[in-house]
């Protein structure tokens, strides 16, 4: 004890002074950390109300439930994006990317995510199409169950059945995807709801104004899930705009801009003739339909959307996606009066939907006009811009908030020097799963050039993926409850773009008349 | 005799003083550094959105490959920030308090030359991260690095810091 007692007694009041002297620091440097998040935290009560969005970045769950076994109807391009989405993709493709991925990191991690997309416990027991080849591709496809390549042990192969006719009501389907043309949208929904089969269908909704009322009808009569494939309604930063706009973040909104911009033949639907396609191993009397009969036409067929017959031109197969985020974001609904203008002004290759299409949408109920500008012919880029009297919002992946040097909510804040006006206030990256007030430089610099959107972290999740699983969900859920792009939000997308293309036709603004529900 | 005794006594008095100012210099430089790593640990550690993500997506030079890879693979790049965060905090923490101050400043050097060779200011390589200053080959990351050096080898925690207690037992 004494012994110890002498061993403190050798610690000096020096010694215990320098030796502590480093504690007073730590008191200036927690003083230094307070008033720092008190200074951001002061900015942000001062200038902007901060936001968060965490919610919104989480995928939702899958309902469990039996499995559900899918038809498809249209096994081209479209329909075999929905059936990988679904997990189910050609054995010859995984061995493609197997061996791109030796040579390329990008197709590993590309085989990598589609290894491990959630499996949705569905199964692929149809398939219809009027091209043999694709038919028998789609085949290999559904039987891919374990998504091996060429070597691996395969599953049950679906049925090919020769008209959707039979795929809709047959026993071995639950649900019906529809990727075909979109003169034929309407036909197989009619009578896969008729059968009482589930439906996702590809957008636009209808072809002629008619068969959109019919389809709303028998659709809303059975007790069927019905989703249209605008997958942009799973794009996190649409579900964002929505709710900075609910919290009026850029003021009244008078003008909104939506384009299209592409500037290659495939983006002009000039797409590729398969040598294994002739009138033997295509049904064209099927792929007909119910559009004006046409000798057999490999053109027509493939490029099938550069003619009137088969498509919706500008307005039904690109104007629907901008329509919808719209639609998703504000509210939107039908508008009020629709023109358009354009023409063929590129591709003089005998098609006769436009190449070039202007429209104006008029909505005085929600004092705005949403513009639709688009060119198949240069590839400038113009986003989406919502214009606020406070701020606008340009939108795509990613989310950004600049501020409009007269803004009246925001008027204070300028004048303080505490916003600067024409630079981001708000900037929301997709993954990030949070809206951050910008508040320093490196985060006003790359948000102003977009530069976060490289974001690609290998968790990134397929929009249509989610999309299908938001119907697979509502299916096994069986208590009415329909997914966000329902029969309701499908109506009012297809009678906006009828609008539009019947004003283009005809040289002349065209009314919705709300009460009446018609197009005059 | 006498004399000389006395003018060897001034010597070594001088160099003891000089000494102790010398060492009392190295404590402050030692604290100093800490205090700012410290501060920019902290700064992250409080801040749940802080990443790196940006600053390594902005890497120059012949190793940029590997800091593109660490901001491209989350889990990585969640790894890469909880330690950058935390290894600053503690890093500053051992040298501020003068405890282990050793292994904090080699810890140190290990830190400052990742961001060093990540943004290296060799000509020809551009940034987009406005630079605070000019600089050519030797940057603020290179001499706090060597002030970290200095520190590993005269830690100083004697003079000032907890190790003087602990020291005296």
């Amino acid at each position: 004890m004494n012994q110890e007692k002498d061993k403190n007694k050798g610690i000096s009041r020096r010694d215990m002074l320098a030796g502590l002297a480093a504690i007073p620091v730590l008191g200036a440097i927690g003083y230094g950390l307070w008033s720092h998040q008190d200074e951001k935290a002061s900015k942000k009560v001062n200038g902007l109300p901060e936001m968060d969005f965490s919610a919104v970045a989480a995928v939702p769950a899958l309902v469990d439930g039996p499995e559900i076994r899918v038809g498809v109807v249209g096994v081209g391009g479209r329909g075999g994006y929905l059936m990988k989405a679904l997990g189910f993709v050609h054995p010859d493709r995984i061995d493609d990317w197997k061996l791109k991925g030796e040579k390329d990191v990008f197709w590993q991690h590309y085989l990598n995510d589609f290894l491990h997309q959630e499996n949705l416990n569905v199964k692929i027991t149809a398939v219809c199409d009027v091209f043999e080849k694709n038919a028998n591709r789609a085949i290999m496809m559904g039987a891919n169950v374990h998504r091996n390549g060429k070597d691996g042990p395969q599953g049950d192969a679906p049925v090919r059945f020769n008209t959707y006719q039979e795929l809709v009501s047959s026993d071995l389907v639950d649900a019906v995807i529809i990727a075909t043309p979109d003169h034929l949208h309407v036909p197989v929904a009619l009578a896969a709801a008729k059968n009482g089969k589930h439906v996702y269908c590809e957008k636009p909704l209808s072809w002629t104004v008619e068969e959109t009322f019919e389809v709303r009808n028998v659709v809303k009569e059975s007790n069927i899930v019905f989703q249209l494939g605008h997958q942009g309604r799973q794009t996190e930063s649409y579900q964002v705009a929505r709710s900075m706009i609910a919290k009026n973040l850029i003021g009244k909104i008078s003008l909104i801009e939506v384009c299209t911009n592409r500037n290659d033949p495939n983006g002009a639907w000039v797409y590729d003739i398969d040598p294994e396609a002739n009138e033997q191993t295509i049904d064209w009397k099927q792929f007909i339909g119910p559009a004006p009969w046409h000798p057999f036409s490999l053109e027509r067929f493939f490029r099938w959307r550069c003619w009137w017959d088969y498509s919706t031109g500008l307005s039904g197969d690109l104007f629907t996606h901008e329509f919808d985020a719209m639609n998703q974001i504000l509210g939107l609904g039908i508008p009020q009066s629709a023109m358009a203008s354009g023409g063929i002004y590129f591709y003089k290759d005998g098609r006769t939907v436009p190449d070039v299409l202007n429209m104006a949408f008029e909505y005085p109920d929600k004092d705005l006009t949403l513009l639709y500008s688009a060119t198949l012919s240069s590839e400038k880029n113009r986003g989406k811009a919502i214009m606020g009297h406070d701020a606008w919002m340009e939108l795509d992946e990613n989310l950004t908030i600049f501020l409009d040097p007269r803004s009246t909510q925001y008027k204070q804040q300028i004048e303080k020097g505490l916003l600067e006006p024409n630079k981001p206030i708000y900037s929301y990256v997709p993954g990030q799963g949070k809206v951050d007030a910008i508040t320093t430089p490196t985060e006003k610099y790359f948000a102003g050039r977009g530069l976060l959107y490289t974001y690609r972290d290998g968790k990134a999740v397929d929009t249509t993926h989610l999309h299908l699983r938001e119907w697979l969900n509502c299916i096994r859920l069986n208590n009415g409850t329909q997914p966000s792009c329902n029969i309701d939000q499908a109506f009012e997308e297809a009678i906006s773009a009828h609008m539009g293309t019947i004003s283009y036709h005809e040289g002349r603004r065209t009314y919705w008349d709300k009460e009446k529900e018609i197009i005059i | 005799m006498l004399k000389k005794d006395n003018f060897e006594a001034e010597i070594q008095n001088d160099v003891m003083q000089h000494r102790k100012q010398t060492e009392i210099t190295l404590a402050i430089l030692r604290i100093a550094v800490g205090w700012h790593f410290l501060f920019e640990g902290l700064v992250k550690v409080f801040n749940p959105a802080w990443t790196s993500r940006a600053y390594l997506l902005d890497s120059g030079g012949w190793f940029r490959n590997f800091f593109y890879w660490i901001a491209g693979n989350q889990a990585v790049l969640n790894a890469s920030d909880f330690l950058n965060a935390w290894g600053l905090t503690f890093i500053g923490l051992a040298m501020v308090l003068g405890f282990l101050s050793r292994y904090a400043a080699a810890a140190g050097i290990f830190l400052l030359s990742l961001y060093y060779l990540s943004h290296p200011p060799f000509p020809g390589i551009t940034y987009l991260f406005p630079s605070d200053g000019s600089y050519f080959v030797v940057n603020k990351t290179l001499i706090e690095g060597l002030l970290l050096l200095l520190i590993y080898q005269y830690p100083a925690e004697e003079v000032i810091g907890i190790k003087r207690i602990m020291f005296k037992k």
